[in-house]
């Protein structure tokens, strides 16, 4: 294999056998392609020519794989939560530990693999898009360590609700653009980066932040984030000599769940479950759940499902995580659901609030509202695995691996207004989105009232209260 | 197979002078005065009308008609108002064809699309975002029914693509000027010119028309030097959002029209 984790086990299977598609011109199917101006194709012709003389190239895979151990911190562990399993059935609940890695989440994996090929091809400066700022402040990162300029394109409204990561990529030295048109979101953010893109080809690669794009980004950013899926099997061969059941990872455009699912694929008996943004819940229309909610067409350069109206036009999402506020998913994902290897199911705004307090509390982790998603789904699927009595071997539980893609301090913000923790003397644009929602200053769900505000930073009978806490020290 | 954009191109330069092809969205500021500016366009002097679908994401234009296609957007307004546009430029004595991104055909059906704007009096239609190699279905259908077929060409496509997109293209070849999207510019450049002669080499001489950037009669006399037809989008969309009006776009036109005809057309 070519690109894949630090230290293969044995059992991993070739990475040929999932890489019998995309097929030459980067179809899934009838999903992916390039539907793209054709001004672009010569940029795309050239980054799919070294990317394949890259990907087979020893010094490359060297540079490639030094990186993700000493700079990432790869491999990332894996970490079994007995207690938040209690609420999923009596499933036993595994979790890849991606928001462990540098920048905080899986989106350092493509990053650097990209870096690298935009250094290869001889270009000075790279753009991207972000919604959550995640994958923004991993290629601000990446252009910092390699010397690259970096312009970060960011619909206006999430760099209001992920104003942390607006700073992060800053203080990194990247230019933050805040996009005004459209919706104001990642999708707008998008169309943004192609204009930066086909002006500025020369001298500019767009390191494409998802397994969404014209070819080769999906199929690039597959293989650049393979090496997740490639180390948890090789994981759970060595601590439970066994395959996990069920593998789970929330999906945006999809990039963490490419990521761990690949190496699953051909894993036939391995249930792979995606979980979408549903918003308010599908029913309502407020939801990024594209392929549980919408139907095949062109978007941002490949075909795929995407939330349209009957004009074809992209219709806005919605979900309480900007990183799976998207109305358009990757054409593998697509492909996957039609060929019925992998399945697609919605996660509401309010369970996965829940999954994400319930993290919290019972395993001192607080995840990415984008991966609560997944434990969310987590929780779902192993109640239903229990209750019907399938799943496990034998006697064992049903074990399910999780991908937690990322951490969540960006998400702080968020869930201190959706749980009403924060000390605030004057509204905020998050007390708007809360009233909005429906939920006034009520907290939402997931979050026992009692257990609201934090009274004591030291647990004996010299606590103080919260906002005191070091005065007295 | 006839062609009506070949035609008309044709007869212009047969008067020794570039076509001039004028772009404006439906639905921009309203459907009725949208179609009333291309009919105001066609008066001034335009031979061809690109009518433009409103798409949510107009990858490749520019921040003026970007504000114009989003109103239309908001608005509802789909390909029935489109084919309405179609029919009023025909019978305003022009030859139309639609600009459509990808989607919003797809989303309408390829050979549905295809029947209702011959239907409708069109001679085809422009697609920025679909090139040939994922045109199959298109090519198709509009081979059935005769429509037109232009396909884009820009300064980085690769000798070899020039040659393939050409023998796809029916009506005319239409030239990206400049590496960039749609707005007006300073100067046109000579990127434009080279690519022109580039195309015309690679395959059976076809007409070539240039886009982006071009805003003015000098300008257009400029490319009307080298080029058989000058399309022209941003300036006609900045009349209207400067709430000038179809008088706004019929004055631009009457400018326009004196500059393709003030360059000999290289025969």
């Amino acid at each position: 294999m070519t690109l894949s984790a630090p230290a293969p086990a044995p059992d991993v299977p070739d990475a040929t056998a999932s890489a019998q598609w995309p097929d030459a011109t980067g179809h899934f199917g009838v999903f992916g392609g390039r539907f793209v101006p054709e001004a672009l194709i010569a940029a795309l012709d050239e980054l799919t020519a070294a990317y394949e003389a890259m990907r087979v190239d020893p010094a490359f895979l060297d540079e490639f794989a030094a990186l993700q151990r000493d700079y990432t911190g790869r491999p990332s562990p894996i970490t079994e939560v007995p207690k938040f399993a209690q609420h999923c059935g009596g499933a036993r609940v595994l979790l890849k530990r991606e928001d462990l890695n540098h920048t905080g989440s899986h989106k350092i994996n493509n990053v650097l693999g990209q870096a690298l090929l935009t250094k290869r091809i001889g270009k000075t400066r790279v753009i991207a898009e972000t919604g959550a700022g995640q994958h923004g402040v991993a290629t601000a990162t990446a252009a910092a360590l390699m010397g690259l300029s970096c312009t970060v394109y960011m619909g206006e409204e999430d760099t209001r609700r992920q104003a942390l990561n607006v700073a992060r990529m800053r203080l990194l030295g990247a230019e933050v653009i805040p996009v005004t048109t459209g919706s104001r979101t990642l999708k707008d953010a998008i169309n943004e980066a192609f204009r930066d893109w086909v002006t500025n080809v020369e001298t500019t690669n767009y390191v494409f932040g998802t397994v969404a794009g014209p070819h080769p980004f999906p199929m690039m950013v597959r293989d650049f984030q393979r090496v997740i899926g490639d180390e948890a099997r090789a994981q759970l061969l060595e601590r439970e000599q066994r395959l996990p059941d069920v593998v789970l990872a929330c999906v945006g455009g999809g990039s963490n769940a490419i990521g761990i699912f690949t190496a699953f694929v051909p894993d036939e008996a391995v249930r792979l479950v995606g979980l979408e943004a549903g918003g308010d819940g599908v029913d309502t229309g407020r939801h990024a759940a594209t392929i549980t909610g919408g139907d095949p067409g062109v978007l941002h350069g490949a075909r795929s499902y995407l939330l349209q109206d009957d004009n074809g036009q992209t219709v806005e999402s919605h979900s309480i995580s900007a990183g799976l506020d998207y109305p358009g998913v990757g054409p593998e994902h697509a492909f996957l659901h039609d060929i019925g290897r992998a399945e697609y199911r919605p996660v509401t705004d309010a369970e996965a609030m829940e999954a994400f307090a319930l993290l919290c509390r019972t395993e001192g982790i607080i995840p990415a509202i984008e991966s609560a998603h997944a434990l969310a789904g987590a929780m779902v699927v192993g109640r239903e695995l229990v209750a019907q009595g399938t799943g496990g071997r034998g006697d064992e539980p049903p074990l399910l691996l999780v991908n937690l893609s990322g951490r969540g301090d960006k998400d702080v913000e968020t869930a201190s207004a959706w749980f009403d923790l924060a000390d605030r003397t004057a509204p905020t644009d998050s007390d708007e989105r809360a009233v909005e929602a429906g939920r006034g200053a009520e907290p939402g769900p997931g979050m026992d009232t009692d257990q609201r505000t934090t009274e004591g930073a030291v647990s004996n009978d010299r606590a103080v209260a919260g906002q005191d806490a070091g005065e007295q020290a | 197979m006839s062609s009506a954009l070949a035609d008309v191109i044709g007869a212009a330069r047969a008067e020794g002078r570039a076509a001039l092809i004028a772009y404006l969205p439906v639905g921009y500021p309203d459907v009725d005065t949208s179609i009333a500016a291309m009919v105001a366009a066609v008066e001034g002097g335009a031979d061809v009308v690109e009518i433009g679908v409103p798409y949510s994401d107009p990858g490749m234009d520019g921040p003026v008609i970007q504000e114009a296609v989003d109103v239309a957007v908001r608005a509802g307004v789909g390909m029935a108002e489109v084919l309405r546009a179609v029919t009023a430029v025909a019978d305003a004595g022009a030859v139309p064809v639609v600009m459509s991104y990808w989607n919003p055909i797809e989303r309408y059906g390829v050979d549905r699309f295809a029947d209702d704007l011959a239907a409708a009096g069109g001679a085809g239609a422009i697609t920025p975002d679909l090139i040939p190699d994922e045109a199959g279905a298109w090519l198709a259908a509009s081979d059935r029914v005769g429509l037109d077929r232009v396909f884009l060409v820009a300064p980085s496509s690769t000798d070899a693509r020039l040659a393939a997109t050409v023998a796809a293209c029916r009506g005319f070849v239409y030239a990206a000027s400049t590496m960039g999207v749609t707005g007006s510019r300073a100067t046109v450049g000579d990127a434009a010119e080279r690519l022109v002669a580039r195309t015309r080499a690679a395959a059976g001489e076809p007409p070539v028309c240039v886009g982006l950037g071009v805003s003015t009669g000098d300008q257009a006399a400029e490319v009307a030097g080298f080029a058989d037809g000058v399309i022209v989008g941003s300036a006609y969309v900045r009349r209207l959002l400067d709430g000038h009006g179809p008088d706004g776009v019929r004055s631009l036109s009457v400018e326009l029209a004196e500059g393709v005809r003030r360059a000999k057309v290289q025969a």
